[in-house]
């Protein structure tokens, strides 16, 4: 995909892209044209991963890793063939560290529930802490919450600076050797923020704490290296990555996954089952108790392929060029605040903000009314709103197909809602 | 534009315009939050007899919602309890209608120009946020005064 001339530099060849997503021809509310902004709550999907989906429940569909007959031996092939390119994708030394789940949430919940119920040395109680941040989706607060509270053990998180990035001025202070878990995210959904993973990690080792990253936001948007990470589990989901609903990922490290008690029991996870007492599988499949989503996982490695074909370091430079013209036509619109980092430099495709005083939702409502769909509200990610002293934000996020003719609707939208409102 | 089914100049005036905003003394109080969108409201209740002697607010969120609180004090505050129970179900019944209603503007004053919300689902919330919160408010009230 050559750069077009006249383009900002990096941008891919969204015109071809674009085809491959039938969704982002349709027209809305009387003949316009729809732009999809709201890509960090999902992304839209390319016909090779409908295709896929198709394929899978036209031509092979049975239930896996069970029965000898040949639908049986190739959706299983497929699944696991799903699970390769996973683990190829994000540089797993084994495939066997990749676990499927229904979402990044089930991902974390697995993990808390995991260390909930562990031996020593990974078991998390009354005497430990577990470290997460001001910024994180509510999916990686809840399940650390409920963990806490279960166990006695102290719940604490790294605060936010006022240009939203992570505060981790105190970081000896708030990471300590009585800290079991750090989980944090490596791209905020709401403000893009991408953190400083290195200086996260480095002090967890320090102290011996698992460092588990929330990689939800990121994973659809740069090169995921859970090697370079040096974290011990790293969570995400399909959807927001080209992929299906139901479909989610959580990578962990081969021996936790060993030591790691499992959480949900059922078919699939066993070795050998009495009445009294079960053993259990190796892992991945210790953990992915029940029919797991097989059509999702294959989709979602249709989806792997087709984010490889196209390269995902060009996709992190395409959105880095599309963010960083957004930044500064969003700078143009008057009484708009950016919430979170000012520029394009390390942060994501998602750009939250607030414009004067018209409430998010009227102004996510009179953009939909021209086509352009963007998130608002609080993003599941409550406490950043708390910090900010706002109620809501009006997000705009940008995938691979999100193109610099978007941004100057959504410019030309918000003008047109502060005439509305004015 | 069909966006001016929703944003009728009512809804736009009572937005801009408050009636009654801002807490007063009252018999109770509830705080109801629309957890989709993060909207908020404080509201308080004073009964009168078997009247609505003020109906008391504060709170953050859309302009549909802060215009319904609005049209509530209005519509509300100085009847008889009973006739504002009927007007808060007819309202109800209005915003479930998903645009389907004929309102009775006899029975809703201002409130018909939420009619056209009620076709938008995820603005439906919106508007009924303060309703949902003046009856559970109301109900609050009585069950005080009859314990006291």
């Amino acid at each position: 995909m050559t750069q077009l001339p006249g383009l900002l530099p990096g941008l891919l060849d969204t015109e071809a892209i674009r085809k491959d997503f039938p969704v982002l021809d349709r027209q809305v509310h009387e003949g316009h044209k729809l732009v999809y902004l709201d890509n960090a709550a999902t992304s839209q999907k390319p016909r090779q991963v409908l295709d896929a989906l198709n394929e899978y429940y036209e031509r092979h569909n049975a239930n896996v890793h069970r029965g000898v007959h040949v639908l049986a031996e190739e959706a299983t092939a497929l699944y696991e063939g799903a699970r390769d390119k996973v683990a190829a994708f994000v540089n797993a030394p084994s495939r066997d560290e990749v676990i499927f789940t229904k979402n990044a949430s089930e991902s974390l919940n697995l993990v808390a529930n995991m260390l909930g119920w562990a031996d020593e040395p990974y078991r998390v109680d009354r005497d430990t802490e577990i470290v997460i941040t001001e910024m994180e989706h509510h999916s990686n607060i809840v399940p650390w919450q409920l963990l806490a509270q279960r166990t006695g053990a102290q719940l604490k998180w790294f605060g936010l600076t006022d240009e939203g990035r992570l505060d981790l001025s105190e970081i000896d202070r708030v990471i300590t050797e009585r800290t079991k878990v750090v989980s944090f995210t490596l791209v905020s959904n709401i403000m893009g923020t991408v953190n400083p993973v290195e200086q996260i990690v480095r002090r967890a080792q320090e102290v011996g704490a698992l460092v588990v990253v929330d990689a939800s936001q990121a994973a659809p948007h740069m090169v995921l290296d859970v090697q370079a990470l040096q974290a011990d589990f790293v969570a995400f989901t399909g959807h927001k990555m080209c992929g299906p609903t139901g479909i989610g990922v959580l990578w962990g490290r081969q021996e936790l996954l060993e030591d790691l008690p499992p959480f949900l029991g059922g078919g699939e996870m066993i070795e050998t089952v009495s009445m009294s007492s079960s053993t259990y599988a190796p892992a991945p499949h210790k953990f992915e108790a029940g029919t797991p989503p097989i059509a999702q996982a294959v989709g979602l490695g249709a989806a792997v392929d087709y984010l490889t074909s196209i390269g995902m370091e060009r996709i992190a430079r395409h959105e880095h060029a599309i963010t960083e013209y957004a930044v500064r036509r969003l700078k143009e619109v008057p009484d708009l605040r950016i919430i979170g980092p000012a520029t394009a430099e390390d942060r994501g495709a998602a750009i939250s903000f607030t414009l004067g005083d018209i409430h998010p939702h009227d102004v996510g409502q009179v953009l939909d009314e021209q086509g352009i769909a963007v998130r608002v509200g609080h993003h599941c990610a409550r406490p950043v709103c708390l910090r900010y002293g706002i109620p809501a934000t009006t997000r705009a996020s940008f995938y691979l197909y999100s193109t610099p003719a978007e941004v100057d609707a959504l410019v030309d939208g918000l003008e047109h809602v502060r005439n509305f409102f004015g | 534009m069909k966006l001016d089914s929703m944003y009728q100049d009512i809804i736009l005036d009572h937005y801009k315009n408050p009636h009654g905003k801002g807490l007063r003394d009252g018999d109770a109080e509830v705080h109801h939050v629309n957890p989709t969108c993060g909207d908020e409201i404080t509201l308080r209740v004073r009964l009168d007899g078997g009247k609505v002697a003020d109906v008391s607010y504060e709170g953050q969120g859309c302009s549909i919602s802060q215009a319904s609180a609005s049209v509530l004090n209005e519509l509300l505050v100085g009847r008889e309890l009973d006739d504002a129970v009927r007007i808060q179900e007819a309202f109800l019944e209005l915003m479930q209608s998903k645009g389907q209603a004929e309102p009775d503007e006899d029975v809703l004053e201002d409130a018909v120009a939420f009619a056209g919300v009620s076709k938008y689902p995820a603005r439906v919330k919106c508007a009924l946020l303060s309703w949902m919160a003046w009856k559970d408010a109301t109900a609050k009230a009585l069950s005080e005064k009859e314990t006291a």
